[in-house]
């Protein structure tokens, strides 16, 4: 008998039961919403003749419609944006559902504002109709992301009919160099084994570069684990993860604390335990990445020169990169850096925690984004915003010449209805480079805050190191 | 839900490995609460030239192309944002059948729940049936056969494919997944009771914290 992966136990805990044709029915201990949604499958749920089986464990954030200018309401950039904010308000209300609305120093990008909150757990299961939901993996918790009828579903029933995913570890080895961080990892690993190496699997990150980490920074690497193709990432908690945890609203206190951190101290893969898929990466010898095509796949060290398709053998993937090269704007064996930027964004839920703030703030200390960048640097929660404020990162951003925001999912993907212009080129902490996404036909590429922050300064991709 | 058992129609290639979410339906094409009205912006970013005008060199505007139904895609169709919008979108406009070497494990899941059958074949196998189309779209269709898990060219070759046992099932008998599961509401009922004991941080039976304005 070998050992057991966290995700097999997490999965042996959660098991309802067996159903025919070989679905698991899986309890799901959280559920979140959002706007974008949110609204809608509560309204179909109700048009069904469903109810809401367990209102108190669903919670919903207002993050995909609102925008993030200073004064905001209802009224966003987006044609139609107020009724979806209007019906999730109704629904949810209707439902007995949380809300963290507009005004409410809660509200923020939902994969911020729940581990903030302390609405996901360590060993939980948490599902939300969003792709980034395997971003809270990074407690501890199996969190991945869903359709609205799967919402549907789990709200209907507190569980969803599973077939269990394959399982993958990715070990991290080495200690991270001066100004390379978990986004340079993750990116740096999609690089390596293509945006569909994780083959749909469940994801464990181990090893001493992820004990290493942050919680804050856990949460990156885990957040872009769907663009590497993983069904979710998790990381075994720890005592950072412990000390993050305790004390925020919705974790336990008192007697149930201490019987609850007993219990996610034993959460981890054992020694033996074995996996579907298992692969190493050393993070001693990363630079600072960055992508320059239009997949999270198509990311190269900075210092790197542009790939030529001509060198690869598959044919589907030298006509996306040729494809990617065109619509970039960019040539085979041209050097990334020193490419001349339209915009600079900070934010998302990658990269938009305190820790990131702070991060991007000291590279910005004392020095002014370049004449004819936009730069735009948007708090991930209120939470975010306010500590930041209280610190008085937000001056550093400003006097830089950074916008200011309110919290939300901004510019990751014409949330808000605000977009980058025509063609622009854009260095950014989210997560997706694909075509027209931050705008119409503009040009993405993904980086840390640092990278962004030292780029914003330069005018052109560079290398944050030399500001560090 | 809509059933699936087999379907005939016209293919088109469309062979990019990585196409996601945002290419299939972007943002700006969801513009109403609603899970209808979609079909006008699938693809839109590669179907239009300016003022919504078709682009005669897209794939699915090619006249050859007319009312196709099922698509060939290269791997990892549908990776990125979990916006169900994405099937509904291909639904509407008319596509049935999606064959790729890899799918999105959301959007996979997404095609389930909405009748829309999701086959993974090789890339190899992807490029012989593209060129077995090429020709002649119209008349050399596709037969996509989910009873026997078969897709078979004009020429009758034969390309046997696996799905899931439950999807499989739940696609050829329409099933409402939320029905099915509410026929387990005891077993739900003791695993809660039992686990409440177990986990008892999980349940938040406690006074909920108020908004703090």
């Amino acid at each position: 008998m070998t050992g057991l992966s966290l995700f097999e136990k997490l999965w042996r805990q959660h098991l309802v039961a067996e159903l025919d044709e070989g679905d698991s029915l899986i309890h799901i201990d959280r559920v979140f919403l959002h706007e974008r949604t949110g609204g809608v499958a509560l309204q179909a749920l109700a048009e069904a003749g469903h109810t809401v089986r367990n209102p108190q464990l669903a919670f919903a954030t207002l993050d995909h419609i609102v925008d993030t200018f200073p004064g905001r309401n209802d009224n966003t950039l987006m044609p139609g944006g107020e009724a979806f904010i209007r019906i999730t308000r109704e629904q949810t209300a209707k439902s007995g559902i949380q809300l963290f609305d507009l005004g409410d120093a809660r509200q923020g990008i939902v994969h911020v504002v729940s581990p903030e909150q302390g609405i996901v757990l360590p060993g939980a299961t948490v599902v939300c109709p969003d792709s980034h939901t395997c971003t809270q993996g990074a407690l501890g918790a199996l969190a991945w992301g869903i359709g609205s009828s799967e919402a549907e579903h789990a709200l209907a029933t507190q569980t969803l009919r599973v077939v269990k995913p394959k399982s993958m570890r990715v070990t991290f080895d080495g200690a991270l160099p001066p100004g390379v961080g978990a986004k340079d990892m993750i990116l740096a690993l999609i690089a390596r084994d293509t945006a569909s190496g994780a083959r749909g699997s469940v994801v464990e990150f181990a090893g001493e570069a992820v004990q290493s980490l942050g919680v804050e920074a856990r949460m990156t690497l885990c957040n872009m684990a769907v663009e590497f193709s993983a069904f979710t990432g998790l990381i075994a908690p720890d005592q950072a993860t412990l000390d993050y945890v305790q004390g925020r609203s919705f974790v336990p206190k008192g007697e149930v604390w201490e019987r609850a951190a007993a219990v996610w101290r034993e959460l981890c893969s054992d020694a033996d335990a074995t996996f579907d898929f298992e692969t190493r990466l050393d993070v001693s010898t990363l630079s600072p990445m960055l992508t320059w095509g239009t997949s999270p796949q198509h990311a190269i060290a900075v210092g790197e020169r542009v790939p030529d398709p001509a060198s690869v053998g598959d044919r589907a993937t030298r006509m996306a990169m040729d494809k990617a090269l065109a619509y970039m704007d960019l040539r085979p064996g041209q050097p990334l850096a020193g490419t001349p930027i339209d915009a600079a964004f900070i934010g998302s839920c990658t990269n938009s925690r305190l820790s990131d703030l702070r991060a991007a703030a000291a590279v910005l200390r004392g020095r002014k984004v370049a004449a004819g960048v936009k730069a735009i640097c948007v708090p991930g929660s209120t939470q975010v915003k306010l500590a930041a404020e209280a610190e008085g990162l937000h001056q550093l951003f400003l006097d830089a010449g950074f916008e200011w925001r309110e919290s939300g999912c901004s510019m990751c993907f014409f949330a808000g209805g605000e977009s980058f212009g025509f063609q622009q080129r854009v260095v950014s902490t989210t997560n997706r480079n694909f075509e027209s996404r931050q705008g119409p036909q503009t040009r993405t590429h993904l980086a840390s805050p640092v990278t962004v922050a030292a780029s914003a300064i330069a005018g052109c991709i560079a290398d944050p190191r030399e500001l560090i | 839900m809509d059933k699936f058992t087999t379907h005939t129609g016209v293919a088109a290639a469309l062979l990019r490995s990585n196409i996601d979410t945002d290419a299939i339906i972007p943002s700006r094409e969801m513009k109403t609460v609603s899970k209808t009205g979609l079909a006008g912006g699938l693809f839109a970013g590669w179907r239009y030239v300016q003022a919504r005008e078709p682009d005669p060199n897209f794939v699915l505007n090619r006249v050859v192309q007319r009312g196709s139904s099922v698509l060939l895609a290269g791997a990892n169709f549908g990776c990125g944002s979990s916006r169900e919008h994405a099937v509904w979108a291909l639904k509407e406009y008319g596509i049935r059948v999606v064959i790729a070497p890899s799918f999105g494990a959301i959007f996979a899941g997404n095609c389930i729940r909405n009748g829309l059958l999701p086959v993974v074949l090789t890339e190899a196998q992807i490029t012989e049936l593209a060129a077995s189309v090429a020709a002649d779209p119209q008349g050399r269709r596709l037969n996509v056969d989910l009873q026997r898990c078969v897709v078979s060219d004009a020429a009758g070759t034969a390309y046997p494919f696996e799905l899931a046992a439950s999807q499989r099932e739940m696609l050829l008998q329409g099933l409402d997944p939320i029905a099915l599961t509410l026929q387990s509401s005891a077993a739900i009922e003791a695993f809660q009771a039992a686990d409440r004991k177990a986990r008892p941080w999980i349940y938040l039976d406690a006074p909920r914290p108020v908004s703090r304005r």
